[in-house]
């Protein structure tokens, strides 16, 4: 695969410039995450209100994958209710299985530009770990809503 | 030796590994070294033309098949210069060498207030094993730590050895700072606190002399994979005093000698530790492997991996915001050089070199522990076998400087 399309400009700014790495005050909901292959450990941090997510955040050191992931994946679920961040979630953990349709990932607007790491199965953890961690914290929620 | 001698001898060596012949530059051999033809052919003969089950049959071929597999162990014992071929217990892996001696020494020789010293050092399959078998024993863990440099001192030892001792686990070479233990002297010291010393030789049986008697180490577990041969195949060494009185590790066939309802009698050394049907192919492999490293020497072999860690510590030195882990002294590390990228995680360096086909590692190194010692989270690592050449290391210079670059940091 060509290095421009993997390491590109998308992953690269989010990378470098996390703009939701940072410590939230007060959060609601609070888990981590372990990327066992690296023993990378990111904690997702989110303040929702009637099931809508109000601030996200994230911490803990990671690959620029995994962090850009994160990073983008706060992005877009501020504003979202608790059901539309974990559809998203549900599209980008199968995109990156290759198993979602190119209506779906234009949903994941900008995380879409990390579909290609479909084809690193190395990476996979890396770009996953976050959505994961996303996921597990909404099915927590679920049930304790139960 | 003169260096085009050298050269000359490596490209010859080189091209006895096929998969050296794809453009690539394979750095990771202390993960795994590659396989020499001579090594895949004679495990292919073995099945073409000896293979039955071992140590059972009474025909030919099973005659044949167990002379192959002996024949494997008497090589064993002499490269290593063990006392007799009864105290190589072969098994898949050094993790399954150490799980093997973790469970079955401490069962009878630890107890409730027992001290096991660990290094900090050690690579996951010798510290979890000790770990489990000290919280089951309710026995504990010392910490042996090295300093800076990854040297291990006289202090550090003397403040964790005590009458309580009962062993000390350390690795020759560490797999991640590179660096030797002076076994010998260790050994020494472990054996006048009235303690046994197991080696974890891993990283050092591949690429130097290693005498079992001359260090007077109790144990030493190491992996044929690492050192030209296959997978699957590894050895426990013990002395026999102490392999004598252990129990089995797993039962099952071949390792007894009755079996009643109601009373057992294990098979003789080694065999009361190979339950069931043996490696043999890997067992002729490993042979075939020792043969290799027979028939270059060490003269070469450490001679090159010298010339290629000196060259690609110099490398290393030279770019910006590239810190060497460990001993900054090229003498210190024994073909494996660990370093990390300024802001730049090691997965994505490792990604970024692979893609223009060199071959490095990177994260924790199965040595978490460690990694908390030198307050890493991880780290990137080459290291060398006698097959590559100072072309490789070049190559691996020229991606590695253009890391950060190619990830918007200035260089």
């Amino acid at each position: 695969m060509d290095f421009k399309t993997f390491y590109n400009e998308v992953v690269t700014d989010h990378n470098m410039h996390p703009l939701h790495k940072h410590p939230l005050e007060n959060p609601d909901i609070e888990m981590e995450g372990v990327n066992p292959s690296c023993g990378d450990e990111l904690t997702i941090q989110l303040k929702a209100k009637d099931g809508i997510i109000t601030d996200g955040s994230f911490i803990g050191d990671g690959c620029a994958i995994s962090q850009a992931s994160a990073d983008i994946m706060i992005d877009m679920i501020i504003g979202k209710t608790l059901d539309e961040a974990r559809h998203l979630a549900d599209i980008f953990i199968r995109m990156i299985k290759s198993e979602a349709t190119p209506e779906e990932i234009e949903e994941l607007q900008e995380a879409g530009a990390l579909a290609d790491i479909s084809h690193m199965p190395a990476r996979v953890k890396c770009a996953v770990l976050g959505w994961h961690t996303l996921d597990e914290i909404i099915k927590g929620v679920g049930k304790t809503a139960d | 030796m003169i260096e085009t001698d050298l050269k000359k001898s490596v490209t010859e060596y080189r091209k006895l590994f096929p998969v050296l012949k794809q453009d690539i530059a394979y750095l990771d051999n202390a993960a795994t070294t590659q396989k020499p033809q001579s090594v895949l052919d004679a495990m292919r003969y073995y099945y073409e033309n000896d293979n039955a089950n071992p140590l059972r049959g009474v025909y030919d071929l099973s005659e044949r098949a167990t002379a192959a597999y002996e024949n494997a162990r008497k090589k064993t014992a002499a490269f290593i210069n063990a006392a007799a071929p009864e105290e190589i217990i072969f098994v898949r892996n050094a993790s399954e060498a150490l799980n093997l001696l973790a469970y079955s020494w401490c069962e009878d020789n630890i107890s409730e207030g027992d001290e096991i010293v660990v290094s900090v050092m050690e690579h996951h399959s010798d510290f979890l094993p000790w770990r489990y078998m000290a919280e089951k024993k309710n026995a504990k863990l010392v910490k042996l730590e090295p300093d800076e440099t990854g040297a291990v001192t006289d202090e550090a030892l003397d403040r964790c050895l005590s009458e309580k001792t009962k062993l000390l686990a350390i690795t020759q070479v560490s797999n991640v700072l590179g660096r030797v233990n002076d076994i010998k002297h260790i050994a020494e010291k472990v054996h006048s606190a009235g303690a046994l010393i197991s080696v974890d030789g891993a990283q050092s049986v591949p690429h130097m002399k290693v005498d079992v008697q001359d260090l007077d180490c109790d144990f030493l577990s190491f992996s044929g994979h690492k050192m030209f041969g296959p997978m699957g195949i590894g050895v426990l060494y013990g002395k026999r005093e102490h392999l004598e009185r252990m129990r089995p590790f797993m039962y099952g066939g071949e390792m007894i000698q009755t079996v009643h309802w109601d009373r057992v009698t294990y098979a003789e050394l080694p065999h009361r530790f190979e339950a069931g049907t043996v490696n043999v192919g890997g067992a002729v492999g490993l042979s075939a492997a020792i043969d290799f490293i027979n028939q270059a020497g060490w003269g070469i072999i450490e001679a090159q991996e010298e010339i290629l860690t000196k060259r690609a510590i110099a490398g290393i030195k030279d770019l910006n915001k590239i810190r060497i882990i460990g001993s900054q002294n090229e003498d210190d590390h024994k073909g494996i050089v660990t370093f990390c990228v300024e802001d730049v995680h090691p997965h994505d360096v490792a990604d970024i070199l692979g893609r223009a086909g060199v071959c490095i590692r990177a994260g924790h190194h199965c040595a978490q522990p460690l990694m908390d010692h030198l307050g890493v989270k991880s780290t990137c690592r080459v290291s060398f076998a006698f097959y590559n050449t100072e072309e490789e290391v070049d190559r691996f210079i020229e991606e590695l400087s253009k890391v950060r670059g190619l990830l918007g940091y200035g260089l």
